[in-house]
């Protein structure tokens, strides 16, 4: 078995040949540009937030890696539908598990399908690709949540 | 088959025998840095082990040979180069640092409101942001030159292009993703008639081609030892002693002064004015060594065997279906470098999967962001060949290759 096999899951590659939520919102509340420096890929991502505060609509259009492609495809299922307080706290979750060093941060069931990423840990370069949706997912919900306010 | 003997000049190359998962080593990222012989290694470990003393200070015995062995790395340098005095060969880190000497120091005393900078699109970021700054700075303008279909320099437009405000061309000799290799005498020409100068980006150019400053007739020429046998921290700058000695220094301290008052100081004389500080004695003396084995293979036969390593894995590359292959088809125009992409596979995936069979490549936008946007890719797979690497390797990338394809669901050939 190639090393590749852990990285290259069904999983994931289904996610990246078929991305979810692909696409661009017109008038989103929140659109949000991430970069990875290392590579140059690039991913804009689409928020829409209701006035009590629900996702109610995310897109992604993404030109990244499979483990990029991957991650926000299930990123954005996860999130979909949730408050922004629980968005906040699965990324809070994802992240920990990409960065701490052991494997023990679990996830809850209903987070389940995340764990596909988690062999991604063994390849430190690619944990960037991992991370980039996420990171711009936050600074969405950063801005959607200060347009709010004004 | 060429002249050189690739099997004997694997056997100085102790890196060629790592093993990584059980597979030996195959190193197709040449055009990021090269790999090193023994005997580079060697002349490290000796200078530390024999002589250690600073250069240019010292009367005693070890900083008498450290300073011989460091500047007759000088004269090794101006007869590889062909350059007519040594005193024009002046150390630096790498490429970037020798760019920035000159955007720092020519730049600023000869660019004004209005000037234009000429460059190719296809410039690595070291032979592009500098002179962004400078633009910047100066309230001056970049205007790029233009490439045809096939990725060479439009020399049609490059005559329109460079013209009574141009005061510098600037451009790589060789494209470190395209592999074009560019027509230096002719931009050097076209620049001189407008009395422009010309800078030539050699960090590409002289590991893989013959090189003489005087044939090319730049006016300055840089170049980082690491991507030619040589260790990392050694770059050069040559440039023409007129324009060397009409500039100002970059950095200031010691060395690079003749004598120190409290309120002031005299610089020193070429090619110490621009050496502020204790330098990298010990790579440089060993680039020296580097020069001296890329000599003894005779460059003719070190471009010899790269033409025709390039021109096997353009055909064999070629076979994939759903590849691009980017620059020139003709491997007599181009380097050793050759970029592509697989439909459906994004280049991070394919670099990962091939280092599994430890196949080293790179991917991503190889410091060239521009280029890619205008090749509309955010990012290609790159295998670039040096001396050592056979035909077997470029065998060993394709089934490589045919394994990605696998991993990722065959999406290649669907
Ligand atoms: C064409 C070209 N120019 C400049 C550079 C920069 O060289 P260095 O990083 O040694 O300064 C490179 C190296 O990647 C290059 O390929």
């Amino acid at each position: 078995m190639s090393l590749a096999d852990d990285l290259y899951r069904e999983t994931i590659l289904d996610h990246y040949h078929n991305p979810r939520n692909n696409g661009s919102i017109d008038n989103a509340s929140a659109t949000v540009e991430g970069v990875n420096p290392l590579c140059g890929d690039e991913l804009t991502l689409y928020l829409n937030v209701s006035p009590t505060g629900l996702i109610e609509d995310v897109k992604l259009m993404a030109h990244g890696c499979s483990i990029n492609t991957a991650s926000g495809s299930m990123m954005s299922e996860a999130i979909l539908g949730q408050s922004v307080e629980r968005a906040e706290e699965i990324i809070e979750s994802f992240k920990n598990m990409m960065l701490t060093k052991s494997d023990e941060v679990a996830f809850e069931d209903e987070l389940e399908e995340l764990e596909a990423l988690r062999g991604v840990k063994k390849y430190p370069v690619r944990i960037k690709c991992a991370l980039l949706p996420w990171n711009t997912l936050l600074e969405g919900i950063q801005t959607a949540k200060s347009t709010k306010k004004e | 088959m060429s002249n050189l003997d690739v099997e004997k000049i694997r056997q100085d190359f102790p890196i060629l025998d790592r093993v990584i998962d059980g597979k030996r080593l195959v190193y197709l990222d040449n055009a990021a840095t090269s790999q090193k012989p023994v005997q580079v290694i060697k002349s490290i470990s000796n200078y530390y082990e024999q002589y250690n003393s600073n250069v240019h200070r010292g009367i005693h015995t070890m900083s008498e040979e450290a300073t011989t062995a460091y500047e007759g790395v000088r004269e090794t340098v101006a007869n590889f180069i062909g350059a007519k005095e040594t005193c024009e060969v002046i150390f630096t880190r790498n490429t970037t640092e020798a760019i920035n000497l000159v955007a720092y120091s020519w730049g600023r005393q000869n660019v004004l409101p209005g000037d234009e900078i000429v460059l190719s699109p296809m410039e690595h970021h070291s032979n592009l942001v500098p002179w962004q700054q400078l633009a910047q700075e100066r309230e001056a303008k970049l205007v790029f030159l233009e490439l045809t279909e096939d990725g060479q320099i439009n020399m049609e437009s490059a005559k329109q292009l460079i013209g009574s405000k141009t005061r510098l061309v600037t451009v790589t000799q060789m494209s470190n993703v395209l592999g074009t290799i560019t027509p230096v005498k002719e931009l050097a020409r076209l620049a001189h008639q407008h009395n422009a100068i010309i800078l030539v980006d050699g960090a590409q150019g002289v590991p893989h081609l013959k090189t003489s400053v005087a044939e090319l007739e730049c006016d300055f020429y840089v170049f980082s030892l690491h991507k030619m046998l040589g260790p990392t921290g050694v770059g050069i700058l040559w440039g023409k002693k007129e324009i060397l000695n009409a500039m100002p220094p970059f950095m200031f301290g010691g060395d690079m002064i003749s004598s120190v008052h409290r309120d002031k100081s005299r610089w020193n004389e070429l090619p110490w004015k621009f050496e502020a500080g204790t330098p990298n004695i010990a790579d440089v003396i060993a680039s020296g060594v580097a020069i001296e084995y890329l000599q003894n293979l005779g460059m003719d036969n070190v471009r010899e065997h790269e033409v025709e390593i390039t021109e096997y894995a353009l055909k064999r590359l070629g076979e994939i279906k759903g590849i691009t292959i980017y620059g020139p088809k003709d491997a007599n125009l181009r380097g050793g470098v050759v970029a592509f992409n697989v439909e459906g596979i994004h280049p991070h995936d394919l670099g990962q999967i091939l280092s599994d069979s430890a196949v080293a490549i790179r991917a991503g936008h190889h410091c060239c962001q521009p280029l890619m946007k205008d090749l509309k890719v955010m990012g290609t797979a790159r295998a670039s060949f040096y001396i050592y690497n056979t035909l077997e390797e470029v065998d060993l990338l394709m089934a490589a290759l045919k394994e990605a394809d696998k991993v990722m669901g065959h999406v290649a050939c669907r």
